[in-house]
């Protein structure tokens, strides 16, 4: 027995060992990303890099914030909060109201209906690029928020989802609502909605992190600088031939790009880990 | 299945999913028909009218050496992200599953690269790997190593299978570590009061105990490089060099948007619709199969 424990010690120490030296190797590019975001151009330009961070975390910052690249950061931030919120909410809503429909309701077409939707399921955007962008640019949605959001709430995953939820909700509770006279609008409002409401924001942390994230559609469809989200505005602050834009206003740039998106999943981690293993993606 | 209470209204269930209907159709059966009735066609030079082609864009398209080549390179691409990515979580995941104390500690640090987008995580990697001023093409070059993935192939596969891996192992190591606490532990007590050694009961016992987590983690990271990588190559090597990393999904944008290539690009959007239906099909049978357990 006093075997076990010993090399339950030795075990112990490497397990931990092992963690410490994963959880390195995962967070150096991070590291690297904010030391990088505190010092100057020169300390970068000629290897090798300061380790450890320097004073210039103030300028760097202001200066993405106000000056950027072809457009200052913070207004790639909002519009990538506005399209991040828009496709969320947009998404939940109607997932919420069709997958209502479904379950609650008898209708002609109804399961014709399900499956339409979700054949969705099956296409993410970057598959169907070209002709979506030419409906988009038909329908006069390029450099809008419309033509960011509405094209990428398409798509059957919370449906799914909310259906699956209902599925599980007893019938009797719907036989006392009605028992009580309430109609189907009170009964979504007043029982479905409440019972939901983890849901919702599991699937709250899921989806604003993939809309944040979003990169090939505002890529194509913003021209206008204007209009540009962060995480493709980045892209156009890279050197090609003409070097404008320094290396640590570039690396502040990235910072501020993934802190909404990393605040999201560490304040709300049990909803998080709830949302993705419920949502399988 | 079928609820037994349902509400009867004429027109409200017709309302509720007028909205999603009406996306799906504009942004979804819109463009995938188009895809579809493009890929049939070849525009003229001057862009001024089509000609029907049938299926000659298929046909182009697979005798296309560069088209075969890109299947490649999305297979060597997909797999070596979904390996490695899989085998390092699954590492960590071991270890966290062992730890008493302080494993919210170690979750909660490893669970964030999640949140960052494919194409920042590029955007990381290609700094580190910098040839003129990275740190690690640096720390290399002292160790007598040339780095410069913008002339060497491999390399470049190299970078952006690291940067897509990386950015995966989060996803990998909750559902693993989910999988992992899942198994009852008595079962591996026994085995180690019969003597065996850590190794034998994780290939004996945990690795196949851990097999569906496997086998749906397998698809969802093979979607996911299939799919959600086109960030990260954008960023890093814009598909290059001489098209050694142009996987199927960037060469949809570089035809389509770059070359002009109307019909091969839709051609090729169809060709990647199948694609993703044959994952989906094999996803959802096997999702299925999990809520039946």
């Amino acid at each position: 027995m006093s075997g076990m424990v010993e090399k339950r010690g030795i075990g112990t120490w490497l397990t931990h060992g092992g963690l410490i030296l994963g959880i390195a190797v995962i967070c150096f590019p991070i590291w690297i990303a904010f030391v990088a975001s505190t010092v100057t151009q020169d300390e970068l330009v000629r290897p090798p890099m300061p380790l450890l961070p320097g004073p210039h975390l103030f300028d760097n910052y202001l200066e993405a914030l106000m000056t950027g690249g072809v457009a200052p950061v913070w207004q790639m931030l909002v519009n990538s909060l506005v399209m991040a919120l828009g496709i969320t909410i947009g998404k939940i809503v109607i997932s919420l109201l069709s997958a209502y429909a479904i379950v609650y309701f008898k209708f002609r077409f109804r399961m014709f209906f399900f499956w339409l939707i979700f054949m969705t399921l099956m296409l993410p955007v970057e598959v169907r690029i070209v002709p979506t962008y030419e409906v988009v640019a038909n329908l006069g949605l390029l450099n809008s928020y419309s033509g960011l959001i509405l094209p990428l709430i398409a798509s059957a995953t919370a449906t799914f989802l909310f259906r699956q939820l209902f599925m599980t909700i007893p019938d009797e509770l719907t036989e006392a609502a009605r028992v009580d006279g309430a109609g189907p609008v009170r009964f979504f409002f007043d029982i479905l909605l409440p019972m939901s409401r983890t849901n919702i924001a599991a699937l709250f942390v899921i989806l604003f992190i993939y809309g944040w994230n979003q990169y090939l559609w505002p890529l194509l469809i913003t021209t206008d600088p204007s209009m540009n989200t962060v995480i493709m505005g980045i892209k156009q602050m890279l050197p090609t031939g003409d070097q404008t834009v320094e290396w640590p206003v570039i690396m502040a740039t990235a910072m501020l790009a993934m802190l909404p998106p990393v605040l999201v999943v560490l304040g709300m981690q049990k909803l998080f880990v709830k949302g993705l293993v419920e949502s399988e993606k | 299945m079928e609820k037994r209470v349902v509400f009867s209204n004429r027109w409200l269930p017709y309302l509720l999913v007028a909205p999603q209907l009406l996306v799906t159709f504009v942004f979804f059966f819109w463009p995938a028909g188009q895809a579809i009735y493009q890929s049939a066609f070849i525009p003229d030079p001057f862009g001024l009218k089509t000609q029907f082609v049938g299926l000659g864009n298929f046909e182009y398209l697979f005798g296309n050496r560069y088209y075969r080549e890109s299947f490649l390179t999305t297979a060597v691409f997909s797999v070596l992200v979904t390996v490695s990515s899989m085998s390092f979580a699954l590492w960590l995941a071991v270890l966290a599953d062992r730890v008493i104390k302080g494993s919210s500690a170690y979750r909660t640090l490893l669970i964030w690269p999640y949140a960052v987008a494919p194409a920042i995580a590029g955007v990381l990697w290609l700094f580190m790997f910098n040839p003129f001023t990275g740190i690690i093409a640096w720390m290399l070059f002292q160790v007598g190593y040339v780095w410069n993935h913008n002339l060497d192939g491999g390399q470049a596969m190299a970078l952006v299978v690291a940067a897509s891996a990386w950015k995966q192992i989060s996803y990998n190591f909750l559902f693993f570590l989910a999988g992992l606490q899942a198994i009852p532990k008595s079962v591996i007590e026994a085995a180690a009061i019969d003597g065996a050694s850590f190794w034998r009961r994780f290939w004996t016992i945990i690795f196949p105990l851990l097999s569906p987590t496997t086998f749906f983690l397998l698809v969802v990271n093979i979607i996911y490089a299939f799919f959600d990588t086109f960030g990260v190559i954008h960023t890093i090597t814009q598909g290059g060099p001489q098209q050694s990393t142009t996987i199927l999904v960037y060469k949809v944008f570089a035809d389509g948007f770059v070359g002009q290539d109307l019909g091969s690009s839709a051609a090729q959007s169809v060709v990647l619709l199948v694609l993703v239906g044959v994952l989906t099909v094999v996803q959802f049978r096997f999702i299925e199969r999990r809520v039946h357990y």
